[in-house]
Order: structure tokens, then C-alpha cells, then sequence
């Protein structure tokens, strides 16, 4: 990918999207809550906020020259088992594009045709599955992906590893990724195997408030015109945020999950009649990342309210005669577990 | 068009040079026109304008590796050493795509990735014939300029060139070219009143302004800079008539809640841009603005793609690149790219099995299979009697079956569209989509009552699936009717000469080869709908009590039956 851009816009100086800043964020605390699906109108900002994501996560441990982002020593991948690990060394949180056009090769890898013809040899050449390893793999227009492509990401999530198989050779590695995916609905609608593959769905719309517009175009202009004056700020934001990522992860073990909170979860999935255990364990986890970050002890109905539209509103089954919005249906099941009551 | 104040002539020339100004900030050109001289002038002044910048023209078919680059294959067998090809955006780069309405979403998506990286900016050469033939609004949205020169007279098209000297001056004076607080705001508030959604328009519109106050020779922004970029940028995009009483029932404003506008009125009050840039917006408005927002009502065009109210979406029939796979008798083999995926290996392979007879060593893993693109789309035509003499909760129904088939359907990669007949005309209430979201939109108003034109309906669906057709899709169609037809095609009440035309009608749709299904809603099956079945070459299905589910249901497993 050519990157002449080196200095992405800064994660925090996004105008509003409060919705997907925080479902980004929750996904980095807690990688396990799976990945996030940004759908909305163009020029919203979708694919900024996905960009700026690189540089406000915090930097990963691996392998010094592992292409497969190796975490510890002893781990076992196919370039750690030919070139034993020495050190380890810090490398940015990896968020790889996945291009609409990208061959089935450059995703899952292929044999290294460049090393096949100089030297004869078999080698494997990962592929974009490897890079992300351990970081996010971004698909924007995810909607447009092809299909056969849409089956191999399914598969590799769902078992966290990638196997290859080419020329005799046979690779497997370890491929666990936060799938991030972007589009604009009216342009056709993702199939229901993927979508229950991202753990949180975000609606995306441009800001309606004309000051809060001006304010995203004169950032953007700053950024344009100035970029040594905008981004120290704005840098320094990102990093304070990082440092929330990184207390919110170590906190994450210690937010209390009681049984209260966990059949408020129950209850509200059955409420929307949302299919598999999933959405469940989705809610959860992302009320409990959002507790942490929030310093809370306990997973409370406030963060279950707080999450619960991301977490839910694309597993909802779809009933093409409500005319309800999912928001909406989300929103109304919400009263009725809840109730009125607020919490104090 | 002088007359109007705007010259879409001058207009090209001036975002031909302000693109040769920021080529990268702009993004580019969208332009519309018919191959001839007036396109030809404007082309061979690109070139030369955008220097030092290369300008490289691609086709729609481009593949990824030659826009990011990759193994030459040919060069490498041939040198017996890695040759790698850099690849289009290896730096940055004009890119010229003619043919842009051909594009696929795929390549826009792709594009529109280079066009965020700054990797490069483009010029889409637009030869639409149709109004529903236009580039893929992902790129329009992210290219400054949209110029349409379809109806320009020769004369008015002079060749010319642009002034090297003063672009590279203006270049060098653009770092430091500086814009009020309040300009932004004038843009930005322009925008918003214009309908267009997208917060892509006031930013390009701002950095158009910037460029042009370079050109001018000043580092300040002015009103002039402004009036040209809100004309060159934003009033191609828009989508309300800014001032006029446009309703807000029949403006559909993009992705428009009704609180944005009212909004909007409030700030009217506060920040009105100042009436130069208005009036300059004004002159330059597209004259089918308001046709547009008429179309937009179908086409439900969101966020401000402007002249690109119409999307394509990705199915032609044109051939995919080729991808591993098993023979299995049904799939044909690209022999090509096989041999081109064989080749690498064949030293390798000889070291393996130094006594194999063969020539060239092909395995099973070096097997390509040829695609098409179109060959699992489909389109399902629902053409729906609104008429007095089918009940109107026939209606309510079918407008349910539609919702449940394209619930269904949208995994099954179907499109599906809706035409109702009554009165005396046939209206396409949702063309072809995939999208719920759209079909939602258009279904939530469809009226009914009134006479029977069967014909005007037969034939808004036979021009469906033609245009269906020449994309490379199968058309399929669904007749919902109790068959009495009673307008004739010419629009006089003449129940035999109705009949008449409908059949007739119906056998052009059989011997296009159009699978039909006819349902029969009336109360008890009936002659009349039968015959038109027959006509039609169609499965009958009388369906007196059809409910949404058993009408989908039913339209599902006899569509299984046909495939």
C-alpha cells in the first residue's frame, strides 16, 4: 500500500462519531469482543476514524523480523520455527487494509514466487491474514467484497488460524484479527454469517449541527495547512487516551460481572428475539471493557444501556415489515427490561 | 448557457486548472461528455497542465497489481530474475479512467482508497448515454470538480492551454494562502442548504477556493475565490434549490430527518452566507436541478453524490479475473492464467521429478477457472396491478412479498425491482436494488385505486429487464394481476384493445426469454389472468388469499422450479 500521508488525523480531533470512537475503543481494550461494523452515509468519516486508529493504539510486543507478529519467544510460527527468535521488540498495533480487489493470494498468503525462481526454493510469502495478527483488518465498502472472499475471512475468524496449503507445502499460523468493516447501506446489504462476525455495529451520519460541520472542516483544513501546529495537541490527546486503553486492559480482569448484570443480558436478548449466545457474550463484554475504562467496579445497567445498540442492533432478526428502525427496536426493548427506573 | 451566467465550458477550463494547482488535494475532475472534439480539447490540455505530475490513463479493468504493483510475470520469465512491476500509485500519479459509468463498486472502492491515501487523483471520464448511467458515487463524492458538457456546442469549446507559469507560481504561493474562519462558514452553510450531506463538498470546496486565490496571485482568500469554488463545487452537488419553498415532503434532502431542516431554518437567521456567494451558487445550479429532486425520490440518492443521483451497482456481464479452482465439468478453465500460474514453478517442480515426459508440469493447484460477474445475479421484476379491480390489500401484500423476497434475497445476490400500474400509466416506483433500505423508502408510499393499464405495466417491465439484460443480468418477472386489463397501451379505455395489447406484450416478454410468474390475485382464478400467463410463457399461480409470507413463499419455490 502506498502511504504518502505519515501522519494520519489524529483519533481524537474526529468532530463527534461518539458511537464508533467508542466502540473502536472498546475493541482495543477487550479484543475478544470482536469487530466493529461502521455503516453510513459518505463522507461521514468512516474510514478517518479506522485510519487514525494505527496511530492511537497502543504499540504491540513481538518478534524482532517475525512477519507473522510472534508475541513471545517460544511461540510457534512458521518463521520462528527456521529462524529462532533472539529478541523482542515493540511494533505499532498493525491495522492492515484489505483492498476490495485483493486476490485470494494477498490475503491468505502464497509461496514466494521471487525465492521459487532465484533459488528454487519453497518459501511461503504471508500474507495480509498475518499481518493483522494480533491487530485490526480494515475492509471498507466491506459490503462489496466478494464472496469467495467473504468465506475465507469467516472461516479464519472462527478458528483463529490460517492454513495453506500450496505445492506440497502446507502453513499454518495463528491469525487472530479485530475485523473492522465500513459501507454505505444503500449500496447492498452484507450477509447475515458476517455480520454476526462483528461484535459491534455503529450507524454513521455526518454531523447535522452546522457549527459541529464547521468545526470538522476547520480541523481538517489545520491538519491540511498546518500539520506542526495541529497535531501536537491532538497527539497529546491520543496519547492520554492510550493511557485509559492500557489502565481500562489491566482493569479488565478485576470489573466485577454479577449475575444480575449477566441476565440483564439474557433477558434483553430475549427481548429482541436475537438469535445465538453471541449477542450475549458480545454485550457483556462490551459493557465490562466499557466499566473498566470508566474505572467502575461492576458491570451496571448504565453500561449495558450504553452498549447495548452496538452490541445488538445488527443481530436482530430481520423483520422487513416493522418499520422500525433496529435502533428503535433496540431502544424499546431497553424500556421494557429496564423499565423507566433509572438507575441511581 | 451563457445566458444562465454559467458556461460549463469555462467551468472546465477553470477545473482543469485548479486540479493542475492541488491535484492531490482536489482529487479531480468528473467529467461528463460524449467522446468528441469539446472532450479531445480538454484532454490534451491535461497532460501538459499537470506536469510534472504524470497522467496515466487506466481501464475499467484494471487490476489490483498493476495499480499497487507486483511480480512482472512475463518480464521475469523472460529475464530469468525478479522484475517488479511498481505498480500505478507507487508514486503520485493522475490517473484518467474513460468509461468511469463502467466502473465497478470494487474499483471505485479501490480508487477512492488511493484518492483518501493521496496516492493520487483522477479524472473520470463519464460517457453515460442514460441518466441512470453515471460514475459510482464513492468517487464522484471525493473529486472537487463535476462538469458535465453533454449538449455543448463545438464552438463554444476553443481549444486552449493553461498557463504553466502562473500554476507553478500558484503551486509555490499555496502553502501559504490563508482563509478566514468565516469562509469556512459560508461553505459550509452553503453546503447544507444545497442538500448535500457529504462533508467531503465544503472541504474540497475550500481547498478549490484556496488553489484559486493562488491563481490570483494572492495569498488571502476572498469572496471572488469563494463564489468560483461554491459554483465549481458545491452547486453541481445539489440537491435542494437553496431560498425556494421547497417542501419538505417532496425535497428528500439526503438521509434527511426532518429536525436537520428545521435546524437548518434556525441557522438561516444566524449565519446567511453572504448573497454574492448565493447568487454565484444559484447561476451555476445544474438547469435539472429540479428534475433531479424528482428522480432522487426514486433513485434515493444519499449524500450528495450530485450528478451521480444514478449508481450503477457491479453487475455486467464482463469477466472477472480468473481464481483457483477445480475442474468439475461445469466451470471452464482459463488456460492463460493457468500456465501463467504453472510457469514459476516448473524449475522447481523438473528438481522434484527430473524424469517426468511432460513439457510443462501443471498441478491441480495451478488450475484457473474463468468468471463472469454476472452469474449469480438476478433480477426480480415485480410488477404489481395497483388498480381499483385488484383489491388494495393486494397491494399491502405485495408490497410485503417485496420486503420478505429482498429480505431474502439480498444473500442470494438477487436485485429485485417494483413497477406499479394504475390509472392510465405504469410508474417504476424502485428500480433495480438490493438494498432493504431503499426498497423500504420507495415502498412506504405507493397509492392504488383507478383503471387496469396491463400494457403500460408489461411494458415498463419489459424495459427493465432489456436494461437488466445489456447488464449482464438474468431478468425475471412477477406479474401480480387479476389480468382484466381495461386501458390500452395508446391510453384509451378499450377493454378488448387492452387485452389485445397485453398479450401481445406478453409474448415479447416469452420470446426475450424472460422466466414469468403470473399470480392471479383475484378473488376466484380467472380466465383473463390465465390467458395472459400463456401469453406470457408464465407460471400461473392463482393466489386468491395470498398473505405477504405465502406469496413470497410461493414466488420463491416456483422461481426454484424455473432456475
Amino acid at each position: 500500500m502506498s502511504r504518502t500521508a505519515p501522519q494520519p488525523f489524529p483519533f481524537s480531533a474526529i468532530v463527534g462519531q461518539d458511537e464508533m470512537k467508542r466502540a473502536l475503543v472498546l475493541t482495543a481494550i477487550d479484543p475478544s469482543i470482536g469487530g466493529v461494523l461502521a455503516f453510513g452515509d459518505r463522507g461521514a468519516g468512516k474510514s478517518t476514524a479506522v485510519r487514525a486508529l494505527a496511530a492511537l493504539l497502543p504499540p504491540i510486543q513481538a518478534v524482532e523480523g517475525c512477519p507473522y507478529n510472534t508475541a513471545t519467544l517460544d511461540g510457534d510460527c512458521p518463521h520462528c520455527r527456521e529462524h529462532p527468535p533472539q529478541t523482542l521488540v515493540e511494533r505499532p498495533t498493525p491495522v492492515v487494509d484489505l483492498p476490495l480487489g485483493a486476490t485470494e493470494d494477498r490475503v491468505v498468503g502464497a509461496l514466494d514466487i521471487e525465492r521459487a525462481l532465484t533459488r528454487g526454493e519453497k518459501a511461503f510469502e504471508p500474507g495480509l491474514l498475518a499481518r493483522a495478527h494480533r491487530g485490526y483488518l480494515y475492509i471498507d465498502e466491506v459490503n462489496l467484497l466478494e464472496d469467495h472472499l467473504v468465506d475465507l475471512l469467516l472461516d479464519v475468524a472462527a478458528s483463529g488460524e490460517n492454513v495453506v496449503e500450496r505445492e506440497g507445502l502446507s502453513i499454518r499460523h495463528a491469525a487472530k484479527f479485530v475485523l473492522v468493516g465500513s459501507g454505505n447501506p444503500e449500496e447492498g446489504e452484507l450477509r447475515p454469517q458476517l455480520l454476526d462476525r462483528f461484535g459491534l455495529s455503529v450507524e454513521v451520519s455526518s454531523p447535522k449541527d452546522v457549527s459541529e460541520r464547521v468545526e470538522v472542516i476547520r480541523r481538517r483544513d489545520a491538519y491540511d495547512t498546518d500539520p506542526e501546529t495541529f497535531l501536537p495537541p491532538w497527539r497529546a490527546a491520543d496519547a492520554e487516551l492510550r493511557q485509559s486503553i492500557l489502565a481500562a486492559r489491566t482493569r479488565l480482569t478485576n470489573v466485577a460481572v454479577e449475575d444480575a448484570a449477566l441476565e440483564d443480558c439474557a433477558r434483553l436478548c430475549l427481548a429482541l428475539g436475537s438469535d445465538g449466545l453471541r449477542g450475549e457474550l458480545t454485550l457483556m463484554r462490551a459493557a465490562r471493557a466499557l466499566a473498566a475504562f470508566e474505572g467502575k467496579a461492576k458491570v451496571q445497567r448504565a453500561e449495558l444501556r450504553a452498549v447495548a445498540p452496538s452490541a445488538l442492533r445488527h443481530r436482530l432478526r430481520r423483520d422487513p415489515l416493522d418499520e422500525a428502525g433496529s435502533s428503535a427496536r433496540v431502544g424499546r426493548a431497553l424500556e421494557e427490561v429496564f423499565g423507566e427506573a433509572r438507575e441511581t | 448557457m451563457t445566458d444562465r451566467g454559467y458556461d460549463p465550458w469555462r467551468a472546465a477550463k477553470s477545473a482543469l486548472t485548479l486540479v493542475a494547482v492541488d491535484p492531490i488535494g482536489l482529487g479531480g475532475v468528473w467529467l461528463r461528455a460524449q467522446a468528441g472534439p469539446a472532450r479531445d480539447r480538454w484532454r490534451a490540455a491535461l497532460a501538459p497542465a499537470l506536469a510534472p505530475l504524470p497522467v496515466r490513463r487506466i481501464a475499467t479493468d484494471v487490476s489490483e497489481e498493476q495499480l499497487s504493483g507486483g511480480l512482472d510475470l512475463a518480464a521475469t520469465l523472460a529475464a530469468g530474475r525478479p522484475v517488479r512491476d511498481k505498480g500505478l500509485l507507487a508514486e503520485p500519479v493522475l490517473l484518467v479512467l474513460p468509461m468511469a459509468e463502467r466502473a465497478s463498486a470494487q474499483l471505485a472502492a479501490r480508487l477512492g482508497m488511493a484518492l483518501d491515501d493521496d496516492a493520487a487523483a483522477l479524472v473520470a471520464l463519464d460517457e453515460g448515454a442514460a441518466t441512470d448511467e453515471a460514475a459510482p458515487s464513492a468517487l464522484a463524492d471525493r473529486l472537487a470538480f463535476q462538469i458535465d458538457l453533454d449538449g455543448l456546442r463545438h464552438v463554444d469549446a476553443l481549444p486552449f492551454t493553461v498557463d504553466a507559469e502562473a500554476v507553478s507560481a500558484a503551486r509555490d504561493r499555496l502553502p501559504d494562502v490563508k482563509v478566514a474562519d468565516d469562509a469556512m462558514k459560508d461553505l459550509t452553510v452553503i453546503a447544507v442548504r444545497l442538500g448535500v450531506d457529504s462533508l467531503r463538498a465544503p472541504i474540497l470546496a475550500l481547498r478549490t477556493a484556496k488553489a484559486a486565490c493562488a491563481l490570483a496571485g494572492r495569498t488571502d482568500v476572498s469572496e471572488e475565490d469563494l463564489a468560483l469554488s461554491a459554483q465549481l463545487v458545491l452547486a453541481p452537488r445539489a440537491l435542494v434549490v437553496p431560498d425556494e419553498d421547497v417542501g419538505d415532503d417532496d425535497t428528500p434532502a439526503p438521509d434527511t430527518p426532518e429536525e436537520n431542516s428545521a435546524e437548518t431554518d434556525d441557522q438561516r437567521s444566524q449565519d446567511i452566507p453572504s448573497e454574492i456567494l448565493l447568487d454565484a451558487v444559484k447561476s451555476a445550479l445544474p438547469p435539472d436541478v429540479l428534475d433531479r429532486l424528482s428522480h432522487a425520490s426514486t433513485r434515493a440518492n444519499q449524500s450528495g453524490a450530485g450528478h451521480g443521483a444514478s449508481r450503477r451497482s457491479a453487475q455486467r456481464g464482463r469477466p472477472l479475473p480468473s481464481r483457483r479452482g477445480r475442474l468439475d465439468g461445469r466451470s471452464r478453465i482459463d488456460l492463460t492464467a493457468t500456465l501463467r500460474a504453472a510457469a514459476p514453478w516448473q524449475p522447481l517442480r523438473r528438481q522434484e521429478t527430473p524424469n517426468a515426459a511432460q513439457r510443462v508440469l501443471v498441478r491441480g493447484d495451478d488450475i484457473r477457472l474463468r468468471r463472469r460477474e454476472d452469474r449469480t445475479d438476478r433480477l426480480l421484476v415485480f410488477a404489481v396491478d395497483a388498480s381499483g379491480s385488484t383489491a388494495l390489500a393486494r397491494l399491502a401484500e405485495a408490497k410485503g412479498a417485496v420486503e420478505i423476497l429482498l429480505a431474502n434475497a439480498y444473500a442470494k445476490r438477487d436485485h429485485v425491482a417494483l413497477i406499479a400500474f394504475r390509472g392510465d400509466t405504469a410508474e417504476t416506483l424502485l428500480p433495480p436494488t438490493r438494498s432493504l433500505t431503499r426498497a423500504k423508502r420507495c415502498l412506504s408510499g405507493l397509492p392504488g385505486g383507478g383503471a387496469t393499464p396491463l400494457a403500460a405495466g408489461l411494458q415498463a417491465a419489459l424495459e427493465q429487464t432489456e436494461t437488466a439484460r445489456r447488464r449482464g443480468m438474468s431478468p425475471s418477472l412477477i406479474l401480480l394481476t387479476d389480468g382484466r386489463a381495461n386501458i390500452a397501451l395508446d391510453g384509451t379505455a378499450d377493454r378488448s384493445k387492452a387485452g389485445e395489447d397485453a398479450q401481445r406484450l406478453g409474448r415479447v416478454h416469452a420470446a426475450n426469454g424472460t422466466s414469468s410468474i403470473v399470480i392471479d390475485a383475484s378473488r376466484r382464478p380467472q380466465a383473463p389472468a390465465r390467458d395472459l400467463a400463456a401469453s406470457l410463457d408464465a407460471e400461473y399461480l392463482p393466489l386468491p388469499r395470498a398473505d405477504a409470507r405465502g406469496l413470497s413463499a410461493a414466488v420463491t419455490s416456483a422461481m426454484s422450479r424455473s432456475a
